[in-house]
């Protein structure tokens, strides 16, 4: 009886990615207990979140993409109307207009886009599929470019590129001309090399840069050359390294992080807490991270490659490649190869927005794979 | 149809297939270069980065060691170091000081007076990390600033050791003061090599035996490895070597004595030196007017030091030590002395005095003080009436090569060696002196007429109290030399020993007992009925050796009377005295100067009178002295 209701509940859950998520996040849990340690109630909240972001998973697996289909366009509807609203009339906290109030609850709508985009943009291409033309890469480039261009404003410039990222992985993906993407990315290349040779020149004060905060403006300056304000914005960068750098092979151990422990790592639970793992597990640690995030990734290109349709494709497809983006940004920005923009270390920072959200990205693969034979029927 | 759209499908999914090997493949070089970095990092210069980590997190903290007490010679302290709290801004923390003290205005009282000194400071300061804004905080206050610390960040309550000096101005030209160290202090203790034993210290002494003993009460300051967090704050320590406090010092200054001679002045300025001839210990060093040097322990605010430093009787001036005066009659004993070593007079020889004296072939007319002059003068009574005209012929037959060598050996136109800094050492004159001196050739020669007024101790002559004090003093040994000094002995923290600083004879001056004991005769018939000093010495229980001397502070016309009533008082003459007692085994020499005092029996010769009277006989004077500055007879 009992193992009956434990296989129907189960049923639709894919193992692969649930013991790789529970290793990643038992890491997490070990890792947080270790960085909020002048704070224990985040390690109860954090398992919490966690009990939520499973509900989430479990839920979104059990909804099959044709269904998930027909919410595409209207999630996607409510969330560009949400983000106008915030432009509206949105809270300002930190210099940013981010939050909306709802009732008692505060959200941030652009935290939802990370989902719908990828969502709207695979059942734009999906009802387009027979008769796809230049024509409807236009199309996606304004569904994309829209509400990207509202959360930029906010300013939140690292939702922006993330939001930005999953839609264009999903434009990517269902053929997007390569004559198009190298010129773009090839431009994107000069503009970064470009940005580090003349670094001196342009990160004077007096230099405006066109289209950017000076906060934003400030955030490359510093990660271009963090001993030029050592106190200030560099201090993230330049104490994440060293809690990086001074981890070694084996790392100091755990709860034996001297950066971590003596508070000289900044938001040390959230955004930066890849340098307190860093510190205690070392190299080896790093790597093994590493691997098991290759192995969630890599299980879901696996996933996307055998799913049926073309919408389950390209959503399974740019879900995966966007839990990669968020992995790859924080852990290069803590260890100061990225800007530093806030992107959380998905499955290890505190919080529970980013956990449900990547419940729900978990979810959906799994729905996608277990639904892989029900349409072809 | 159908087959075609499959074919359209299967390449489609061939070319999204191909498409997600793209990105796997940018996954796992993504992921390369995230391995490199970590490889980077954490092996290739995980050296770099281990010790940027320790220092990050090891602090080595100085401990400032207690500074060492000074006291009397019987062991009543006169500086002390006493626990009192702080309200101190970091300045790296408070972007905005002058905000931040508003704001604490509303919180506890902070006069004008503690902003002043704050910007002062904060001037002088420039490497401080945090300034007190307010100190000796009443428990009241402590307790009110708690309770609104939170809002003040970056201003802290700190519990720091303040230099207390219990007596207040009393003796505070001899203690002198400390102050916090400028940038001009630390130049010199970098020059010393010394600076790193100053880690942490805010004070050093400025002036007075704090300055010039400031190695003994230093001490040396400890350290600590202390564990920090990025905030700055002490975790654990992990080792520490403790800090040695300063040492103790007693001085040879008996402050009962020092006390009586300081209220002795009234409202007079001057200064008194009382040494003890045996040892050369200062017993009293008195220069009036003083000041209050507990004022200068927190940093002195701009409108006290302005006052102090602008006040025209210059209460800062340590004038027994630095004050140059003309000696007047009291360079007279010295002269009588030197006169009968030189074979210059024989205790017999008697002049005529008619009241001046004239160089031969010269018409200009050398005055005695009292006009008529004194009649038959031998040695003796040249010394007990003071007679001008006597020591005029003395001085013009002596070559003033001759008369420097004599009086040098007395410690005339020299420093005596006091231990405290800042010594003048007066002016004895020479021929060399005045060549020195002087650009003109004509100005550059010594005249005969040079060497009459010297006689008098006026003219080049210039004497500081202490030099008074001193030659005083040797005549009194009999010509045994002893440094003046006014530290008794260093006690030692660390081991309890006592260092005696003195006494040692430096040298022995070659006098002739007989000629000491003439000149000694002469000075003790001065306090005696009909000599100068007569009313100060009137029904004293002891005999004591004095002698009076007046300087004038503004140079007379020939043939002018000088009369003091109309004189402004700043141009009234200096009443001087020298003195030792008792005459037959001296235990007090006194140099004794009162500025503007009229002549030396006047004011000075009381003086004496009321610190003798209390050190030989423990006396204390019942009023303030009789001092008339008009009296006339020197």
């Amino acid at each position: 009886m009992l193992a009956r209701l434990w296989d129907r509940l189960t049923a639709n859950l894919d193992g692969t990615l649930v013991l790789l998520a529970v290793i990643v996040l038992t890491i997490g849990l070990f890792t947080l207990y270790s960085a909020s340690y002048e704070n224990p109630g985040r390690l109860n909240a954090q398992v919490a979140n966690i009990a939520i972001a499973f509900v989430a998973m479990w839920l979104a697996a059990q909804i099959a993409p044709q269904t998930l289909m027909r919410f595409a366009a209207p999630v996607y509807a409510v969330g560009l109307v949400l983000l106008i609203a915030v432009a509206l009339f949105g809270d300002v906290a930190n210099g940013a207009r981010r939050w909306l109030h709802v009732g008692v609850v505060r959200f941030q709508p652009s935290e939802m886009m990370k989902i719908a985009m990828p969502l709207m943009l695979a059942w734009y291409f999906q009802k387009r599929e027979a008769s796809l033309k230049v024509g409807d890469y236009v199309v996606a480039a304004v569904l994309l470019l829209v509400p990207t261009t509202l959360i930029a404003k906010q300013p939140d410039l690292g939702t922006a590129i993330l939001v930005l990222a999953a839609g264009f992985y999903v434009i990517f993906l269902a053929g997007l001309s390569w004559r198009l993407i190298v010129p773009v990315v090839g431009l994107a290349a000069v503009g970064i090399i470009a940005l580090i040779a003349l670094e001196t020149q342009i990160c004077q004060p007096d230099v405006v840069w066109p289209g950017l905060k000076s906060y934003q403006k400030a955030r490359v300056c510093t990660l271009l050359d963090p001993t030029t304000d050592p106190l200030g914005r560099g201090f993230h960068i330049i104490q994440a390294t060293i809690a990086v750098g001074s981890g070694g092979f084996l790392g100091k151990g755990w709860l034996e992080g001297t950066q971590t422990h003596l508070e000289f790592i900044p938001e040390r639970s959230t955004d930066f807490i890849f340098a307190v793992y860093s510190e205690e597990f070392g190299l080896l640690g790093n790597l093994a991270l590493l691997v098991l995030y290759l192995g969630l990734i890599g299980r879901g290109l696996v996933i996307a490659a055998g799913a049926p349709t073309f919408f389950a494709r390209l959503l399974a497809g740019a879900i995966t490649l966007t839990f990669f983006t968020y992995a790859f940004v924080n852990m290069g920005m803590v260890s100061g190869i990225v800007p530093v923009v806030g992107v959380p270390l998905p499955l290890v920072s505190y919080g529970g927005t980013a956990l449900v959200t990547l419940g729900v990205a978990l979810g959906i693969l799994m729905s996608v794979h277990k639904h892989r034979k029900l349409v072809q029927s | 149809m159908r087959r075609a759209q499959f074919r359209d499908l299967e390449s489609e999914l061939s070319r999204f297939q191909y498409r997600l090997g793209v990105a796997g493949a940018v996954v796992v070089a993504a992921f390369g270069l995230l391995a490199l970095r970590f490889l980077y990092l954490q092996l290739v210069q995980h050296d770099y980065y281990r010790t940027k980590a320790e220092d990050n997190r090891i602090s080595v903290v100085p401990l400032v060691p207690n500074r060492g007490l000074i006291m009397d010679r019987s062991g009543v302290v006169l500086a002390r170091n006493e626990s009192q709290y702080t309200l101190e801004i970091s300045l790296q923390q408070v972007a905005n000081a002058e905000a931040t003290i508003n704001a604490l205005a509303t919180v506890i009282d902070i006069q004008q007076r503690d902003r002043n000194r704050f910007r002062k400071l904060r001037a002088e300061i420039k490497g401080a990390d945090s300034l007190p804004i307010r100190t000796r905080l009443t428990d009241d206050e402590v307790a009110r600033f708690a309770a609104n610390a939170y809002r003040f960040p970056g201003v802290e309550i700190k519990a720091r050791l303040f230099r207390y000096y219990p007596m207040g101005e009393v003796a505070s030209h001899v203690l002198g003061y400390i102050g916090r160290i400028s940038d001009k202090d630390v130049e010199r203790l970098e020059a010393d090599s010394v600076a790193a034993n100053y880690k942490g210290s805010d004070f050093i002494g400025k002036s007075g035996v704090e300055a010039s003993y400031e190695r003994e009460l230093h001490g040396t300051t400890g350290s600590a490895r202390v564990e920090i967090d990025a905030g700055g704050r002490g975790i654990r320590t992990l080792e520490s070597t403790p800090p040695v406090s300063g040492n103790n010092l007693a001085l040879t200054l008996d402050i009962k004595l020092q006390e009586v001679a300081e209220a002795a002045f009234g409202k007079f300025r001057g200064a008194l030196v009382a040494i003890e001839p045996a040892t050369g210990g200062i017993l009293a060093l008195v220069s009036k007017p003083g000041y209050d040097p507990n004022l200068f322990v927190d940093g002195i605010d701009a409108a006290a030091w302005d006052a102090l430093n602008n006040d025209p009787d210059k209460p800062l001036n340590n004038r027994a030590v630095t004050g140059a005066y003309p000696p007047g009659s009291t360079f007279k004993p010295f002269m009588a002395l030197m006169a009968l070593h030189l074979g210059k007079r024989s205790p017999d020889y008697t002049i005529s005095d008619p009241g001046f004296f004239t160089l031969p072939g010269v018409a200009h007319r050398y005055r005695d003080w009292k006009v008529g002059g004194h009649g038959a003068v031998n040695l003796h009574r040249s010394i007990v009436i003071s007679c001008d005209t006597y020591y005029y012929g003395v001085a013009a037959e002596t070559d003033i090569d001759q008369l420097h060598a004599f009086l040098s050996q007395l410690g005339f136109g020299q420093p005596t060696g006091i231990d405290i800094d800042g010594e003048k050492p007066g002016l004895l004159p020479s021929r060399e002196w005045k060549r020195k001196r002087f650009k003109r050739p004509d100005e550059q020669r010594w005249y005969q007429g040079d060497s009459v007024s010297v006689g008098i101790g006026q003219g080049y002559n210039l004497a500081t109290p202490l030099q008074l004090a001193f030659a005083t003093s040797i005549v009194a040994n009999d010509g045994v030399v002893y440094r003046p000094h006014l530290v008794r002995h260093v006690t030692d923290a660390k081991t309890g020993e006592n260092r005696a600083v003195e006494p040692r004879p430096i040298r022995t001056v070659d006098l002739n007992p007989k000629w000491v004991k003439l000149v000694k005769a002469a000075m003790v018939d001065v306090t005696k009925p009909g000599g100068t000093a007569a009313r100060a010495g009137l029904n004293a229980a002891y005999t004591f050796a004095g002698k009076t001397g007046t300087a004038q502070v503004i140079a007379m016309k020939q043939d002018t009377k000088y009369d003091e009533k109309k004189v402004a008082e700043r141009h009234r003459d200096h009443s001087l005295f020298i003195a030792f007692a008792p005459a037959d085994a001296p235990k007090i020499a006194l140099g004794i100067l009162v500025e503007n005092g009229g002549h030396g029996s006047a004011t000075a010769a009381p003086i004496a009178r009321l610190v003798l009277d209390y050190y030989l006989l423990g006396k204390l004077p019942e009023k303030a002295p009789e001092m008339n500055p008009d009296a006339q007879d020197d």
